[in-house]
């Protein structure tokens, strides 16, 4: 499959934003599952909703393709208001958990079941299907039943059924967690690839950190029913908007830091001993949280009188293959480290200076 | 502003729909006979008679034309109502609003029109002093009358779909309203007038003293055996006989499934066989068993006597026979609740016990026992409620025991002819089961203990302490042997020449019911039988597709959708399960005998009673597969674009088949052994098989019965084995796999 005859393919793409306006979900009067959530998903993009279990994504979702009625708040796709529209009216297309592949019916019976619902002639139908299945690999499988195919085949045709509706809206929930984690990468790759060939509007939920950076144009971090942040997937790492952000995205060192002063946006910080120069974020002088990466933190043998570092002893050293975790006691308390110096083991027990990268470390601005 | 998509949406789906039921209404009044005919709709004379003329099978448009039956003209007005809001385009409230005032105002008129005029003219007598002596009158409604009320309720569900009820589904709220009018109609109103009729003395003037009289009556509660040597009143011999039943069916039925599932007893399946020993059998068989082993010339009987010189008694006819017969009958039911629950606890759990050093004896009375005791509960209550409604073997057993189910049989076809009797005893029996009925689903519905946790967490049942073990083993083996001697007994029946007397094999009474000769004509089937037993494969056969059908839309909505009220309807459809047969009986002839329904004494009737009757196996049978398919699938469909209607015909009625053709098979062999509400509603032209063996035994033809009945059990084995190969081929050409969802 070329970007050539793609573009010549029979399927198009009438992508079309989604927005909500201070949507909310109840069920009953005691959970609220979505809470006064707004959003906004441009035409053409893939927007990941992101958040710890029982967040309310798949509920978002859900109220996305019209399986769940928004209690309160509207519902825009392409503009048009669909909060009371049913899913079958909706030019929403979903990829289920579990695929949702019917089972009685062959590959192909699968694929055409959409089109021959929208009243589209069995022929034509047929064509179209043909060439969904193509377009993800499939083309020949057609005759086979579901479960005479592999996880990650029955995944990609339950793809191919979404995708010759030429939906408005594609949506997945959390797609790829029967697959082991090899063929993850794979399938994620290749529905980004499909997304971006047929710039195709996508809302994917997940609630793996690092297969949202790696599929997103932008990521929506919910917890407890609400959105934390919303941003790219550099912007989430790189700028957390709260201690909860900052953890979830990639792990994160939390610690008690002093502004004595701000000028031109840029801050001074004490951490303990250590002074830094970062980016105030509108932060005033005073007490400051500082969310740093494992990663950009440095641990060197001790020389006493070391400048611009914390002492601590290294508590717990971890082999991991690729690098050694070093859990470390300083008087900030407990920080997680990680070195790529994999040939030279700090030895648990002994002192240490930890340093912190210049760039990396960042302020976290007070949580309402 | 223009109206919004789904607006547009709603009323054009609707329109498809409204337009649908608007040709039906007007076949319904333009062209279909409006009253009920009195040779049948099916033989089709009616079409050559006179029709569409003659005012018996005139449709409703031609018998206002003509003048007649002029009440029936308003009709006209809210059927095509709707042509006010079709093809327009139109704000969706003004849509509803109409469709839901043509709807109500046309299938209340329609009704109120039915009740209103009767045989004789007006029914109440304010009427004829309102409008004068009317000097006309009507029969039932016939398929016109009830076309015309299905289009009116259909337009009533589509309006309040259109409303925004249940998303807009105009398919969802059209079953809700459909399966909530057929239960209204055939179950609670049929009880309503069997109330109203207890209500009333034999001139038919509304007496609330009569009623509380025959309630408290002491033939009915009577307390005699207490004090002297009599019997007590006809509610305590059932409800003492239903307790005991109750008791020892449960703790048979608990010994089988602990054989089964944790002797390590090698032939369980063999076991399982027996549970469909009850289904294929005819409810009073087994009395008729037990009458050649025990009674005066039964076998068991005169070998004692002989053996020990005493005088054969009667001692069988009364409440010992009826007991063993019920027991023997409704063992295997308790049975099979009890086998799902035993094997539903899970090993682990057990396991875990063993590990935390318990002993088998101890893990058995601290986990397995307590786990299982909700489904003791459940089947100690189907006992219950199943020998209460037993009517068969009471029937031939009874003796001087009086029980409800028989008592209300004679109330109403003895010397006394008593309508009114007979409903109050129905009232009492359906206390008896309603409040079991209640118990069950108070205690029990929501609580269920059994740990199926989809995971297939491995391990096997441990094995039962030894200490249970034989005496198990001991009292299974008994009732097998004894089982195995009563079918035996019935096959051998069949074939001597008259019980007790003259032993010598014979095939006359084969030869009698089931004779086949050549005449002129072709094949003429001579045996007496064959009458009923035509009968009797007709009406099953009709039956049970009609009770699969209703019974699985029934699950469907149960399982797949959220509406308010939904408990009340789970319990509406469920009751029926809780009334015995003999109360059905009793009041489909009262509700059923007169216009507007004017039932008795057709096939209708009977296929009605059976479609109702067995209702709640097809709606279990509905809710145990469908709750197994994904709802992922039906979300899938959804939002591939097809709508509920589409996605309840292609994607869960295909997923389904094996519980429709069980549903199908179980009502079929069901309306098959039926005796107790049948027997009140068959007529010389409809006479089903069980009742023309229960007129033989009266007769004391129990050669011709006992051939009968054997030929009946051979009969639905066959459909059932022809079943169950349907059924394996089917799922081993398609390998279903069934996923959870986690999401
Ligand atoms: N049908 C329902 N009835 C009542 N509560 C519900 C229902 N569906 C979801 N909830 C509740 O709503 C909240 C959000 O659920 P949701 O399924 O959206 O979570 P999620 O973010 O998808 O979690 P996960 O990652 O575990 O799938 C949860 O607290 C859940 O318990
Ligand atoms: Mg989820």
């Amino acid at each position: 499959m070329t970007l050539d005859n793609m573009t010549q393919g029979e399927i198009k793409t009438r992508a079309a934003s989604v927005e909500f306006k201070s949507v909310t979900k109840r069920y009953g009067t005691e959970v609220t599952a979505v809470d006064d959530v707004s959003l906004h998903v441009e035409a053409g993009e893939l927007v990941t909703l992101l958040g710890p279990s029982g967040c309310g994504k798949t509920t978002t979702l859900r109220m996305i393709a019209g399986l769940e009625m928004a209690t309160e708040g509207k519902i825009l796709i392409g503009g048009s208001d669909v909060t009371q529209l049913p899913a079958t009216d909706r030019d929403v297309s979903m990829v289920f958990q579990s695929y949702a592949l019917f089972p009685h019916m062959t590959v192909l019976e699968n694929v055409c079941y959409g089109l021959r619902a929208s009243g589209k002639k069995k022929k034509q139908s047929v064509e179209l299907a043909e060439h969904g299945l193509d377009l993800v690999g499939l083309a020949g499988y057609g005759s086979r039943l579901p479960s005479e195919l592999s996880g990650g085949q029955q995944q990609r045709v339950a793809v191919a059924r979404a995708l010759v509706l030429e939906p408005q809206v594609l949506l997945f929930d959390e797609p790829l967690s029967n697959l082991d984690a090899k063929l993850r990468r794979q399938v994620r790759e290749d529905i980004r690839d499909i997304q971006q060939r047929l710039s195709l509007t996508v809302v994917y939920v997940t609630h793996d950190q690092e297969e949202a950076l790696a599929v997103s144009d932008r990521i929506i971090v919910m917890k407890n029913a609400m959105i934390a942040q919303v941003g790219s997937p550099r912007e989430l790492y790189e700028q957390p908007a709260s201690e909860f952000v900052a953890d979830f995205i990639g792990e994160a060192n939390i610690v008690e830091a002093q502004i004595s002063a701000v000028h031109e946006g840029l801050a001074t910080v004490h951490v303990g001993d250590v002074t830094l120069n970062l980016d105030s974020r509108g932060l005033a002088a005073g007490s400051a949280k500082l969310a740093v990466r494992p990663n950009r933190i440095f641990i060197e043998p001790h020389h006493p009188g070391s400048a611009d570092a914390l002492v601590g002893s290294v508590l717990k050293a971890t082999y991991v293959g690729d690098r050694i975790e070093y859990k470390v006691a300083t008087d900030l308390g407990a920080l997680f480290c990680t070195s790529e110096a994999t040939d030279r083991q700090v030895v648990e027990g002994s002192e240490v200076a930890v340093r912190f990268d210049d760039v990396g470390p960042v302020l976290l601005p007070h949580s309402a | 502003m223009s109206a919004p998509v789904s607006d547009v949406l709603a009323t054009r789906r609707g329109s498809r729909v409204v337009i649908l039921w608007l040709f039906i209404g007007l076949l319904g009044y333009f062209v279909l006979p409006w009253y009920m005919l009195e040779d049948g709709f099916f033989s089709f004379e009616w079409l050559f008679d006179g029709y569409p003329f003659d005012s018996d099978y005139a449709p409703g448009a031609f018998l206002v034309y003509q003048g007649e039956k002029i009440w029936l003209t308003p009709l006209i007005l809210p059927l095509l109502l709707p042509l006010v809001v079709l093809g327009r385009k139109t704000d969706r409230r003004f849509f509803s609003t109409v469709l839901i005032v043509a709807g109500v105002s046309g299938f209340f008129y329609l009704f109120a029109q039915g009740f209103a005029i009767g045989i004789r003219g007006f029914n109440a007598e304010w009427m004829t002093a309102l409008f004068g002596e009317l000097g006309d009158r009507q029969f039932g409604f016939g398929y016109g009358a009830v076309l015309l009320a299905c289009t009116f309720l259909f337009y009533l569900t589509t309006g309040i779909a259109a409303r925004g009820y249940i998303n807009g589904d105009v398919f969802v709220v059209g079953a809700i309203g459909f399966i909530i009018s057929i239960v209204a109609i055939f179950i609670f109103f049929p009880i309503a007038q069997m109330l109203s009729s207890a209500l009333h003395d034999n001139d038919g003037a509304y007496s609330l003293s009569v009623f509380v009289e025959k309630f408290s009556e002491n033939k009915i509660w009577g307390l005699a055996c207490l004090t002297e040597n009599r019997g007590c009143g006809v509610a305590w011999n059932s409800l003492f006989l239903a307790v005991i039943v109750g008791a020892t069916t449960t703790l048979l039925g608990l010994v089988f499934a602990l054989v089964a599932t944790r002797s390590g007893f090698r032939y369980g399946n063999w076991l399982r066989a027996l549970t469909v020993l009850p289904i294929i059998t005819p409810p009073f068989v087994i009395g008729l068993a037990i009458i050649l082993l025990f009674g005066l010339s039964g076998t068991v009987t005169q070998w004692v006597a002989g053996a020990l010189d005493l005088q054969p008694s009667r001692w069988v006819y009364g409440l010992p026979g009826i007991m063993i017969a019920q027991m023997l009958s409704f063992t295997p039911i308790a049975f099979l609740v009890l086998i799902g629950v035993v094997e539903g606890v899970s090993p682990s759990m057990e396991e875990a016990s063993q590990t935390l050093r318990a002993s088998r004896w101890y893990t058995f009375k601290t986990v397995t026992f307590p786990l299982i005791r909700p489904g003791l509960a459940n089947a100690f209550l189907l006992g219950f409620i199943e020998s209460m409604a037993d009517f068969g073997n009471p029937l031939v057993l009874g003796g001087n025991y009086d029980v409800l189910s028989t008592e209300i049989f004679f109330a109403i076809v003895g010397a006394q002819n008593d309508q009114g009797r007979a409903a109050v005893l129905a009232i009492v029996l359906l206390l008896f089961t309603l409040t079991a009925f209640y118990a069950q689903r108070r205690w029990l519905g929501k609580k269920s203990y059994i740990t199926k946790t989809g995971k297939g967490d491995g391990g096997s049942h441990s094995l039962m302490p030894k200490r249970i073990m034989y005496p198990c083993y001991a009292i299974a083996s008994i009732w097998v042997v004894f089982t195995v001697t009563v079918y035996g007994m019935i096959i051998y029946g069949g074939f001597v020449e008259t019980w007790g007397l003259n032993h010598t094999l014979t095939l006359k009474h084969y030869i009698t019911t089931f004779a086949i000769g050549f005449n002129e004509f072709g094949i003429h089937f001579k045996g007496t039988a064959w009458d009923s037993f035509f009968t009797t494969l007709k009406i099953a056969a009709t039956a049970a597709p009609l009770t699969a059908i209703v019974g699985l839309i029934t699950a469907y909505l149960l399982v797949r959708q959220q509406f308010r009220g939904k408990d009340w309807f789970e319990f509406g459809t469920m009751l029926s399960f809780a009334i015995p047969g003999t109360v059905v009986g009793v009041s489909y002839i009262l509700a059923f005998n007169v216009p507007p329904l004017e039932l008795t004494g057709t096939g209708i009737i009977l296929i009605i009673s059976f479609v109702f009757r067995n209702m709640p196996v097809g709606v279990r049978a509905g809710i145990a597969s469908m709750s197994q398919l994904d709802k992922s699938l039906d979300e899938a469909s959804l939002t591939l674009g097809a709508n509920t209607w589409r996605t309840f015909r292609k994607v869960i009625l295909p997923l389904m088949r094996p519980a429709i053709l069980a549903a199908l098979v179980f009502s079929f062999v069901r309306a098959m052994t039926a005796i107790s509400a049948v027997i009140f509603l068959v007529s010389a032209e409809y006479n089903m098989a069980t009742s023309y063996i229960i007129g033989r035994v009266e007769n004391n033809d129990y050669g011709i019965a006992i051939a009968y009945s054997t030929t009946l059990i051979f009969v639905m084995l066959a459909a059932i084995l022809l079943f169950q190969l349907l059924v394996g081929r089917n799922q081993t050409s398609r390998p279903f796999q069934t996923r959870t969802n986690v999401g």
